[in-house]
């Protein structure tokens, strides 16, 4: 008779090849082949998660795995396209699909940008040493084998590689065309010694959707990464992103989710150079069928690094959050500091907010801190609005804002954190009540 | 302006009367000034008059120019002009404080149909009354009340009412926690605001705050009622004898 232990592993492998019979190695040829088959090996060799993996505990991954791609109604926007004022350079994936058309040609100065899908058949390519490297670094402690699924069936992406300070961010827009559609794509960019660039995405890209941005960010770089997840009420995603930070480095991402059925966002950073910073943040709005969850796994593996999570999410009408986070610092990554925290606002009593912080510390000369907390509007504050004046509704809508200001206080560019700050006040004015 | 009569209120969570028939007048011109010993009810009177949750109003009215107050939410109350200071003013962290008294003063405009005030006009309304009270630029720009010292959140409440220019006022021991020079600087402020048309209730236990804001009227207020009232010479009695004597007097 099988164990219960390799009874669950049966399961797991019969989920992940159902899902593995719905789809076909890209031919992008080359170099990437050789990559996409080492990452298929990884995928079996791990099997794509299953509700009782650790870090699956609360979040459920069968939609995100199955054969089928659950439906997801369009959902039409009545707000501009997010980023729509920035002075940019546009990238559009319609439907999983480069979109030449409605794309701005890759010219840039400062860095060079080339589809996946073509830069197979450079031999030489600069790409080779990070497609795939870093999410096969990320897959420790923990396995993450989503990543791995999309870095061998990545139907696209870009691959941005910055050699001086860029004037203007690159813009990722993914739009989506059908109910059941899918779309995998994999990012790398390679930010050089000294280089400087800002990343933006947004848009919901298909019914079910699974990205993975690689980032090495060389000594004395500079990346910064602002995203929106938003309004796409149906929507199901999984995006990881696995950083990798040289001497004096500087990364920063940050995220806001407004809706969307289902997202798993997992962000991997290892520090590897002394005096590189790395912060990443996110604000989740959720109300009614939604399940949001950031897992974070920060690595301190050099002297005098910081690192800041925080997150914040605002939930109600039955609205779920989860947050993971770690900190691990090595042995021999002295004067660390170390900040986390995840907090959410609960509007009624029927959300939920999950949260496991952890640090696991070897060095014996850092500052490591971490929070988390999950609470109610403060009726005392509230009142003092009240008394002044403003409606509950207002006075409600200026506290939650009050409560994010700290993650949206990450995004360092004003004018990118006000369209944001604009997007936020827009949501909670819509879904009032 | 602001009528009281045979308030009875008792604290929701425990059967517990607090007020036991306060009746009160306040004429439009005139500060009356509510003293007592600790417990008599005197917060609760404001809390119940702005609305606060927690308080169940069991006989009795209150109107403030004829409209009936007790019914109404507390931003209602405050858009026909209401406007009390805390005692305790509360630190909102992550809303600045320009933000708070432009949202509070348009708010109260929309609410009786009037315009917003242009960010322009708002600007100088709210630097010239910040001057006058020794608010500096920095102090607006931060969270409301946090880190204020108890003096600046004080002064800040008399910014409030200043800017949001209320009909009735109830200040709620606005002189705890002030040293003298903060005390004075309330008081002008308080005393600037001193017009005809608005009335005031200045709560206190002490009567060194009626030396800088002169009451018309003051009343001693004892176990959820008023027991007596007088002219300003009644506080000077409180202050010499404290409140034995009117105490023993009504028993």
């Amino acid at each position: 008779m099988q164990s219960p232990k390799v009874a669950l592993r049966a399961r797991k492998d019969e989920a992940t090849e159902a899902r593995l019979a719905t789809l076909t190695l890209p031919e992008t040829g080359g170099w990437l082949d050789g990559l996409r088959a080492d990452a298929l090996s990884r995928v079996r060799a791990m099997a794509l998660p299953g509700p009782r993996d650790e870090y699956w505990k609360w979040t459920r991954p069968e939609t995100l795995i199955s054969p089928e791609v659950t439906p997801a109604a369009l959902f039409h926007d009545d707000e501009p396209p997010m980023f729509d004022e920035v002075d940019r350079l546009k990238i559009v994936f319609t439907a999983g699909k480069f979109d030449a058309e409605a794309s701005d040609d890759f010219a840039l100065e400062g860095l060079t940008i080339e589809r996946l899908a073509e830069a197979g058949a450079t031999d030489l390519h600069w790409a080779r040493d990070l497609y795939g490297t870093l999410e096969t670094n990320g897959q420790t402690p923990v396995e993450r084998p989503l990543a791995a699924l999309n870095t061998a069936f990545a139907t696209d992406g870009v691959l941005i590689r910055v050699t001086g300070k860029v004037s203007k961010p690159v813009s990722l827009i993914y739009r989506r065309e059908s109910e059941a559609s899918e779309a995998i794509l994999h990012h790398v960019v390679k930010v050089e010694q000294g280089g400087e660039m800002t990343l933006l995405e947004n848009g919901p890209a298909a019914a079910r959707f699974n990205k993975v941005l690689e980032v090495e960010v060389a000594d004395e770089a500079t990346f910064h990464h602002v995203r929106t997840q938003a309004r796409d009420h149906e929507r199901r995603a999984v995006t990881h992103i696995f950083a990798r930070l040289g001497r004096e480095s500087v990364f920063k991402s940050f995220t806001v989710t407004m809706n969307g059925v289902l997202t798993r966002n997992d962000c991997v950073i290892e520090l590897t150079g002394d005096d590189a910073v790395a912060h990443v943040a996110g604000a989740a709005l959720g109300d009614g069928d939604f399940h949001h969850d950031d897992t974070v796994f920060v690595t301190h593996d050099a002297v005098n690094c910081e690192s800041r999570q925080v997150f914040k999410k605002v939930l109600r009408n039955g609205a779920v959050g989860v947050f993971q986070g770690k900190i691990l610092v090595k042995e021999g990554a002295q004067k660390t500091d170390g900040y986390q925290i995840s907090q959410s606002l609960l509007l009624d009593d029927d959300s939920q907010f999950l949260a496991k912080p952890e640090l696991e510390i070897y060095a014996d000369d850092v500052a490591c801190s971490h929070g988390s907390t999950s609470g109610a509007i403060d009726e005392t504050a509230l009142f003092y609005l009240r008394s002044r004046g403003v409606p509950t509704d207002q006075a409600t809508n200026l506290l939650t804002l009050a409560f994010l200001a700290e993650a949206l206080d990450e995004i360092d560019s004003e004018e990118l954190s006000g369209l944001i700050l604009a997007r936020l006040e827009g949501w909670l004015e819509r879904r009032r009540g | 302006m602001l009528e009281i009569k045979n308030l009875h209120v008792k604290l929701e969570e425990e059967d517990k009367q607090i007020l036991k028939g306060v009746n009160l007048t306040v004429e439009a011109g005139k500060v009356h000034a509510i003293m007592g010993p600790n417990g008599s009810g005197k917060s609760t009177l404001s809390y119940v008059l702005s609305g606060r949750d927690g308080y169940e109003v069991t006989e009795g009215s209150a109107t403030l120019e004829g409209e009936d107050l007790l019914e109404a939410e507390p931003e209602e109350r405050a858009a026909a002009g209401l406007f009390l200071a805390f005692q305790y003013p509360v630190e909102i962290p992550g809303v600045g404080n320009m933000t708070f008294l432009r949202t509070a003063l348009n708010a109260q405009r929309k609410a009786r149909g009037e315009d917003e005030i242009s960010a322009t006009d708002f600007l100088k309304l709210v630097r010239e009354k910040a001057k006058t009270l020794k608010i500096d630029a920095e102090m607006l720009k931060r969270p409301v009340n946090v880190g204020f010292s108890g003096g600046e959140k004080k002064r800040n409440e008399i910014l409030q009412m200043a800017v949001l220019e209320p009909k009735m006022c109830i200040l709620d021991e606005t002189d705890s926690g002030l040293d003298v020079d903060a005390m004075k600087l309330v008081s002008d402020g308080v005393n600037a605001l001193r017009d005809e048309g608005r009335g005031f209730l200045v709560i206190t236990h002490y009567q060194r705050l009626l030396d800088h804001i002169k009451p018309d009227v003051v009343h001693i207020m004892a176990n959820g009622r008023i027991i007596k009232t007088g002219g300003p010479e009644l506080a000077l009695e409180v202050e010499k004898n404290g409140y034995a004597d009117i105490l023993a007097e009504e028993a």
